[in-house]
């Protein structure tokens, strides 16, 4: 799959490997920016009140 | 595949042309795209407990910050307690209780040298994730104000988003508790923690764990996770106040430099 990907980039082998460093970073920042903080909020394990309030 | 110089065989790499792609059957094909799935779900599990351990720390200190700018562009400046000229045993009566219609937004900062001498945290309202993940200490709503006869009752993170109350065992009794709100400064001696089951929504009555009874204490609650990096408990420490001072009488003296750092004039 990823190698598929890798081939499918245009250009050069250089521009690939900039381009593929650059799709994982953009990955990673869509994780941390949206996915975490929506999935942090069902992790029981940083529950700090008491109750149900 | 090595092969001896011995070997009879006939070399039948030469003449083939270089790297020619090795046909896959359908199953190895599925396999490996299964694979790289899996490998790449397990990166991003490790991602995040990287973020939630690490980044959402530092996320929340910004956010923190940004908060406690708010709350000292509202609050009285801060007078330095030498200038005012009060002793810091004066007695200035019973204290000024913020109604509970102001406790909206940041409305106070907490003190906990015990913390470290530059532990300050601001005080906003609620206690659901919008505060507590990124605001650090938050207020049940419907209990006391600072101050107030009752209990202020406050939750913060021990681990992730700022672990606010990340050193909460580490309390003496006799410890001091500082809090304040733009009507001035709350001194709360430490007195006891406890440790309950989450379900105990009592420990944050007016009178802590007993609910039918009439408060005559000023209690401060405070409650976070236990075990730190867990969660089948609760830590809860209790501190009753010892004294106040109003905003024009300057922080306690033992405080005053964090405040006025807090502040951004220090």
């Amino acid at each position: 799959m990823y190698g598929w990907i890798f081939r499918a980039l245009p250009g050069p082998l250089w521009m690939r490997v900039i381009l593929s460093v650059i799709l994982v970073l953009a990955a990673v920042m869509v994780l941390m920016v949206f996915v975490f903080p929506w999935v942090s909020q069902f992790n029981p394990l940083t529950d700090s009140t008491i109750g149900t309030p | 595949m090595a092969r001896s110089t011995m070997d009879a065989a006939p070399d039948h790499r030469v003449g083939r042309p270089p790297r020619a792609r090795r046909r896959r059957t359908p199953f190895q094909l599925v396999a490996q795209v299964l694979g790289e799935l899996l490998v790449t779900a397990g990166v991003v599990l490790l991602l995040f407990v990287g973020w939630e351990i690490w980044w959402t720390n530092i996320d929340s200190g910004i956010k923190q910050e940004q908060a406690l700018e708010e709350f000292f562009s509202d609050a009285p400046p801060v007078t330095a307690p030498d200038a005012a000229g009060a002793p810091s045993a004066e007695d200035f009566g019973d204290p000024a209780v913020l109604p509970q219609q102001d406790l909206v937004g940041t409305f106070g900062v907490v003190y906990i040298p015990r913390f470290g001498e530059n532990y300050s945290r601001p005080v906003s309202a609620g206690v659901g994730p919008d505060v507590l993940d990124n605001l650090g200490l938050g207020h049940y709503p419907g209990s006391g104000a600072p101050g107030e006869v009752g209990n202020f009752a406050l939750a913060g993170h021990r681990q992730t988003h700022g672990q606010v109350l990340d050193q909460i065992h580490t309390l003496v009794p006799g410890d001091r508790v500082y809090v304040q709100t733009r009507d001035g400064y709350y001194t709360y001696v430490f007195r006891n923690t406890e440790i309950v089951l989450p379900d105990r929504a009592d420990v944050i009555a007016p009178v802590p764990t007993q609910p039918d009874a009439q408060p005559v204490d000023r209690i401060l609650t405070m409650t976070s996770c236990n075990p730190r990096f867990g969660a089948q408990e609760r830590i809860i420490a209790y501190s009753v106040l010892e004294s106040w001072r109003p905003a024009g009488a300057g922080p306690p003296p033992e405080i005053a430099e964090n405040v006025a750092r807090a502040a951004g004039q220090g």
